[in-house]
Parts: structure tokens; C-alpha cells; sequence
């Protein structure tokens, strides 16, 4: 049966150079000396340190434990001596540090205890609690924590579930070989998926490019016996693999701006993340490793399973890197980041280490005015106007160029990719959209700042104000107890016929400062030793000794010191 | 003639009643001066401007009896939001008043402090937590980085520490290219 398929807005056809690293089997890569793990490698918060320098760790052993819901756990890839915990260089542009694991491999590569869940006996939350704790997040370049996407939203039950295995972009050909060579495995685990979300049906779309990875799915699920999943080969054109893309392509909904598809009944997961699913449910596996394409300026371009914190040099030295390398791109040509150096460690989001060289990756020409074309807005996916936005974010109109969906941009580098001006538009929407950010932040701090500030002023008038009125209160009582013992005294006095009939002020003072000070000396005698009601008979006892003590020291400072009991018996 | 002056007064006539109704009718809130301008200021409460807190500064410059350029935590950007607000001439930013600083949050040496209290009391936002005689600490996430906690502590423990880059708070840069000459 032939699925109607949908078109999407706009796309471009790069040139793919995906052949090249599929020729050779996925392949594993010896240990490196050193593994430099990040602590936060998912959206959302940064998980606690569990180890420290001088510990011992497992293969699989959860080294940073998930901070809140939105977060995921991180494992250490091997056995090995934890060497520190300290800030290290990241895979990201900015070139800045974060909290990192650092293990010395001891080369035994073992594995700690092994929990495994059956996902049809265990109950859905558990499940998820499950996932978080074995770091499993998206695969495909999100790393969106996958927990809280596995959740069949308000109805309990989804209608679509999406898998991508679309893997648009050049270059990149990780999802295809893990589908070719491990399509029953990652099958179980969209199985486990399906359960979890109670789809109805589950489409995996497979960009028509890729008829070995299309063929071994099929197989995989004809072999299964599963009814109500299909793998679809869809048509090759960047960026089918966006996830909004691809299930307009498979499913002809639209989602508009600013909704989610889950309101749809449909959610997207990559091929990878079904995969990891599968090793953490049935193999009892964190995800402590990932398939990467090494491939650009080296001599044979091929994918490897890489241990999570191996260091890319590491990797890219096994593919044989060529003269002329001066960075390496993590992602592909379109969407990926430049590293800030060579010896920055494979993390989850590491699809691709493209090794980059200036023959194969020259500058750009400088970039010339925006004619409006509209060649820009014919390409984009996310059916945005580009050089509207572009115009607004170089005037730095951070506003106006929100009117025009910015946040709707997924930086796909479409409209770079056939502008004619070779206007570099994704760096600008880039750096709009981090300014917007920080200005949203500053302005909350601000609007914080400026609650707090009032609500000081308002306590401290506030206070001001109680005392006041304590302070009044109390002087009121007081004149009148005194007015009342001075009208007394006044009246006997009045009575003899020899004192003034009236207290005079000085008198009234006084007899206030009077007052005051035998309530202090009553407080004083007051003051008795509390819990004594209650004490055994050998308990007052000893009481009563200790009193007899302080009484003599007290009376004979010198003769009793301290330390040593008074003579009493001597 | 007649009739068409007569036409054209009573369409006058009417719209103007009509345009009139309307700007009563719809007539918009807006803010007042003071809270626009006190949008703009950071409200780090520091009173460098000469006045105790920001809102009496914007209220000061709303009055017209203080320039716009005395706010340094502002800096330069602030001083430009004000004079496109209040159309008026952008000026440096005045340096009898301080000069712009990276931020900063306050952080108290925990072990030096005596718990003299007299920090919270400075503390324009209640971002210090302590009881007397009780050792003091600072909520970095509620301090504004005033530094009016600083001259108070009798034991000088306390200093501010610049707020370190991290990758929530990274920005791209705006886009530059090297222009080469044409030969
Ligand atoms: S493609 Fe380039 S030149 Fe054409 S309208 Fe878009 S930004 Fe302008
Ligand atoms: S980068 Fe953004 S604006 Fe450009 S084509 Fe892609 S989605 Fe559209
Ligand atoms: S100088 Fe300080 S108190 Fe004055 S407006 Fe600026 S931040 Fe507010
Ligand atoms: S002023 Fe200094 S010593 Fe006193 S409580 Fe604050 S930090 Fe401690």
C-alpha cells in the first residue's frame, strides 16, 4: 500500500556526501587515556557530582544524579579512578567551561550491576523514572531529556507516534547505519514506546536515500510480527528530519506557531534514542555511548560507536585525519556548531565530528545588501520572512523581529544556504535570539529587584509604625497606673492638708522610673530554673548539691576554685 | 456654493463631534512618566545616582531636576533608552557619579563574619539572611550587586565577586566580517 505523503514548506537540495562513510560497518574505538564526561549535556538542569576524585567508578555507574524533572542523569562510559571533578572546555561554540567528570580508564572496560525493567509489567511513572536515571535523551541533536516527551498527553492514549530516521542533513550518516545494522533492537525499543504512549500507529520515516536502512526496518518489522508500524521512505530534501517537518511529510498536520504537537496527537522521537531506549529497558545499559559519524576532511570517512567523553581527536585520528585541518564542525555543514578545539570530548548531542579544512570549507564571500529576493522566504521550512527578520535583528529591533515568529526559527540555514547576497542570516536570528534571552533575563532580575526593594521599604515603614504604636500604648498604661497612684496619694495628701493637691511632673517621673525598676527587681527574683517539677528524687539531689556549691564560691570566690570540689567533709 | 460650504461645515461639524467623542470614549491609560522611566532603570538600588533607590531617581528625572546620565549600573545603553523616552540629547555618562562596572553579586566570608547584623540593614533588596551573632550569608540570586553592604561590615568581609559567563547566559556575537580592499 503507498501512503499519501505531504509536502512541506520550502527545503533545499545540498549536496548529501553521505556515501562515503557508509561503506564500512560501524566500528568500536579503543579506550582513550582520559575521559573528560560533562555533567550537563541535556536541556535543562545541571545534574550534582555523586563522585569524587580518588572514587572507583563502574561502567554504567551514575556519576551525576538528575537535578529535578527536566534533567537527566550522566553514567561514566568505563571502569576506571576518577581523577577530578573540575570545569573543562565544552563542545560549544562559546568555548567555556562546565563541570566535568575526568576518569582514567584501568582498561578492564566492566560493567556494574545490571537492573533491568519489563516496560508491560512496570507501571508508567516508574518507567520514566527509569529513563531519567539512565540519561536516556533525544539522539538527534536536541537532547531533550526523553522522559517527559514519553507521556500520552491529556486523551492517555496517542494517535501517531513519529520516528525520524529522515537524517536530512549532509554528511551525516549515523542513523542510517545503526538502522541497517541494529533495525531489531531499535525496533524492540520503539515497541516499549509505543507502549508507554499507547500510540495507535507508529510511522518511521526514512528519507528515500537510504534503501539498505529502509529495507533492513522493514524486515525488522515483517520479522516482529507488529501490526500498526510502518517504516516509510519520504522524499530527500533538507530538513525533512525537522521534526515538524517530518510529520507534516507523514501525517499532512500542520503545526502552527507556537503549539505543540502532542495537541495534535503526534510525537517525534529519533532512531538512536528508540535504540538507547532499548539497550537501558532490556540490557540494563545507561546511555554511556553513541554512534558518530567522523567524516569531511579525513582519509576514510566512517561511523563509530563512541563512548560518551572520549576525546574527538581520539576519534577523528582513527578515520585519518588530512593536511590542511583547521577546526572540526560537531553536527553537519547546515546546522553545526564550530568547536572551540580539537581535544573536546564526544558528548550526547555528538552526531557528527565534520573535520573541516579551508579547501573544503572556504570563508564565505562577504556578504552584499539584502536585494529582497525572496529567495529567502520561498526556502524557509518554518515559512518565516527571513530578510524581514534579518532586516530587524542587524538594526538590533529585537521586538519587530519577534513579530515576525523569530522564536519560530529552527536555524536550519535554509535561507544562508540560497541567499544570493551570502548574507549570513542564521548568525543574526543566532544572536537576536540569545540577546532577547538576556534581556528577558535582566528584566525579570529588574522587575525582582524592584518588588523586593518596595516590599523593604514598605516593612521597614511598617515597623516603624508597630513600635510606635507598642511604644504609645505601653507610656498610655503607665500614666494611667501612675495617674491613678499619684490621684491616691494625691487624695491622702489632700486629706493631711500638708502635700500639693496635684503630683507635680517631676513626682510622676519618679514614681514611673520607681515603678520600672521594682518590676525589674520582681522579674529578677522571678527567675526560677525551669524543667526542675518533673525531676527524679537523685536528680534534685544532685540540683540541690550544685546550688550548695555556686552559694559557697559565691561567698568565698578564692577559697572554692572551680575545679575542684569545695571541702565540705574536710 | 451656498449649499456645498454648508455641506462641508455640517461633515466638519459631525466628524469633529465624532473624532472628539472618541478620544474621550477611548481614551488610552497610558503610564505615567515615572513608571516608564523606572522600567528603564536596572533597580539595582544602589543610590550612585544621588537619590535612595530608583524610583526616587525616576521620579527626579521625571521632575526634570536631574539629568539623565547619573545612573552607572544603567550605562551607556540605559542612558540612551532614556533620552529616546524623553527625546532628549544623549550625554556620557556623568563620572562625579561612578563609572559602569561588569556585574557583580556581594559573597561574605562566612568565617570571618561576627553577625553584627549591620549588612542586612544596608541591604536595599532583604538579600542577606542572619540572625544576630549568627554567621550571615548572601542570596546571590536577590543581590542587585548595590555594594552598599560592603561599607558597613565592621570586619570588611565582605566583596563582590563579578558574575562569571556560563552557557545559559552566553551570547552569540553580532555578526562581523573583515572587509577586504578590492585590489
Ligand atoms: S535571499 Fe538574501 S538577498 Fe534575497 S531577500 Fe533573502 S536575505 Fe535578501
Ligand atoms: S534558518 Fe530559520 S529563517 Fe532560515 S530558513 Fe531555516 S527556519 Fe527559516
Ligand atoms: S544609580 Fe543605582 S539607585 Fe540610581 S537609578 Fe541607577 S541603579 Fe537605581
Ligand atoms: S556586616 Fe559583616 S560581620 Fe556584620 S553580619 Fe554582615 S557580614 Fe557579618
Amino acid at each position: 500500500m503507498l501512503r499519501k505523503l505531504f509536502n512541506f514548506h520550502g527545503g533545499v537540495k545540498p549536496a548529501t556526501h553521505k556515501e562515503e562513510s557508509t561503506l564500512s560497518p560501524i566500528a568500536p574505538v579503543p579506550l582513550p587515556d582520559r575521559l573528560v564526561i560533562p555533567l550537563h549535556q541535556s536541556v535543562g538542569g545541571h545534574p550534582r557530582p555523586l563522585v569524587q576524585p580518588g572514587d572507583r567508578v563502574f561502567k554504567g555507574q551514575r556519576i551525576g544524579a538528575a537535578d529535578g524533572s527536566l534533567s537527566s542523569a550522566v553514567h561514566a562510559s568505563t571502569s576506571g579512578l576518577v581523577r577530578d571533578v573540575v570545569p573543562a572546555v565544552m563542545p560549544h561554540t562559546s568555548g567555556l567551561t562546565t563541570l566535568s567528570v575526568i576518569i582514567e580508564p584501568d582498561g578492564d572496560d566492566r560493567w556494574g550491576e545490571l537492573e533491568r525493567v519489563n516496560f508491560r509489567s512496570t507501571p508508567p511513572d516508574e518507567l520514566r523514572d527509569f529513563l531519567r536515571d539512565a540519561g536516556i535523551v533525544g539522539l538527534g541533536g536536541a537532547v531533550f531529556p526523553s522522559h517527559l516527551k514519553l507521556k500520552p498527553g491529556k486523551e492517555g492514549a496517542l494517535q501517531t507516534l513519529v520516528i525520524n530516521g529522515a537524517e536530512c542533513e549532509p554528511f551525516i550518516t549515523c542513523d542510517d547505519m545503526l538502522m541497517r545494522e541494529r533495525a531489531g533492537d531499535m525496533l524492540k525499543g520503539i515497541i516499549a514506546m509505543r507502549h508507554m504512549l499507547q500510540a495507535r500507529e507508529v510511522l518511521i520515516g526514512i528519507e528515500d536515500n537510504k534503501p539498505q536502512a529502509i529495507a533492513a526496518v522493514q524486515a525488522a518489522i515483517a520479522a516482529s510480527g507488529e501490526t500498526g508500524i510502518e517504516a516509510v521512505a519520504i522524499p530527500t530534501r533538507y530538513p525533512a528530519g525537522g521534526a515538524k517537518q517530518l510529520i507534516r511529510v507523514l501525517t499532512g498536520i500542520e503545526v502552527p506557531h507556537g503549539r505543540r504537537s502532542t495537541d495534535f496527537g503526534v510525537q517525534c522521537f529519533n532512531v538512536g534514542t528508540a535504540y538507547s531506549i532499548f539497550e537501558a529497558l532490556e540490557r540494563g545499559r545507561p546511555l554511556i555511548s553513541r554512534i558518530v559519524t567522523v567524516a569531511g576532511n579525513v582519509d576514510a570517512p566512517r561511523n563509530y560507536e563512541v563512548l560518551i567523553g572520549t576525546p574527538m581527536d581520539h576519534v577523528v585520528r582513527l578515520a585519518g585525519a588530512r593536511a590542511g585541518t583547521d577546526r572540526y564542525i560537531m553536527g553537519g555543514p547546515m546546522m553545526g556548531a564550530r568547536m572551540p578545539a580539537f581535544d573536546v570530548p564526544v558528548v550526547k548531542a555528538t552526531n557528527c565530528i565534520l573535520v573541516g579544512s579551508p579547501a573544503l570549507f572556504p570563508p564565505p564571500p562577504p556578504e552584499m545588501p539584502c536585494i529582497r529576493c525572496g529567495e529567502c522566504a520561498k526556502a524557509c521550512p518554518a515559512d518565516l520572512a527571513p530578510f524581514e527578520m534579518y532586516w530587524h535583528s542587524r538594526a538590533k529591533n529585537f521586538g519587530k523581529a519577534q513579530e515576525y515568529h523569530l522564536f519560530d526559527c529552527i536555524e536550519c540555514g535554509c535561507c544562508s544556504f540560497v541567499c544570493p547576497s551570502h548574507i549570513p542570516l542564521v548568525d543574526y536570528f543566532r544572536f537576536s535570539k540569545s540577546e532577547i534571552w538576556a534581556r528577558e533575563r535582566e528584566k525579570e532580575a529588574a522587575d525582582t529587584a524592584r518588588d523586593r526593594f518596595e516590599f523593604k521599604n514598605f516593612r521597614q515603614e511598617r515597623e516603624k509604625q508597630e513600635k510606635a504604636e507598642k511604644l504609645a500604648a505601653k507610656a498610655a498604661a503607665t500614666r494611667e497606673k501612675v495617674g491613678a497612684d499619684g490621684s491616691a496619694a494625691g487624695a491622702a495628701a489632700a486629706s493631711s492638708g500638708t502635700a500639693p493637691a496635684k503630683p507635680s511632673g517631676d513626682d510622676a517621673k519618679r514614681a514611673l522610673i520607681e515603678a520600672a525598676m521594682e518590676k525589674a527587681r520582681q522579674q529578677k527574683a522571678q527567675v526560677q530554673p525551669k524543667n526542675t517539677d518533673a525531676a527524679t528524687p537523685a536528680v534534685q539531689a544532685e540540683i540541690a548539691a550544685i546550688e550548695a556549691r555556686r552559694q559557697v564560691s559565691a561567698t568565698h570566690p578564692t577559697d572554692a576554685p572551680p575545679d575542684r570540689p569545695p571541702s565540705s567533709g574536710a | 456654493m451656498l449649499t456645498a460650504i454648508l455641506i462641508m461645515t455640517g461633515i466638519a461639524l459631525v466628524l469633529g463631534a465624532v473624532l472628539g467623542f472618541a478620544s474621550i470614549k477611548f481614551k488610552v491609560e497610558g503610564d505615567p512618566l515615572v513608571d516608564q522611566i523606572d522600567a528603564i532603570l536596572p533597580q539595582t538600588q544602589c543610590g550612585q545616582c544621588g537619590f535612595p533607590g530608583c524610583r526616587p531617581y525616576a521620579t527626579a528625572i521625571a521632575g526634570g531636576e536631574a539629568e539623565i546620565n547619573q545612573c552607572p549600573p544603567g550605562g551607556e545603553e540605559g542612558i540612551r533608552k532614556l533620552a529616546d523616552l524623553l527625546g532628549r540629547e544623549f550625554k556620557p555618562l556623568s563620572e562625579e557619579h561612578g563609572v559602569e562596572k561588569p556585574k557583580a553579586v556581594a559573597v561574605i566570608d562566612e568565617e570571618t563574619c561576627i553577625g553584627c547584623t549591620l549588612c542586612i540593614q544596608a541591604c536595599p533588596v532583604d538579600a542577606i539572611v542572619g540572625a544576630a551573632k549568627q554567621m550571615h550569608t548572601i542570596i546571590a540570586a536577590d543581590c542587585t550587586g548595590c555594594e552598599l553592604c560592603l561599607a558597613p561590615c565592621p570586619v570588611d568581609c565582605i566583596s563582590m565577586e563579578p558574575i562569571a559567563e556560563t552557557v545559559d547566559t552566553w551570547k552569540w556575537r553580532y555578526p562581523v566580517f573583515t572587509i577586504k580592499q578590492a585590489a
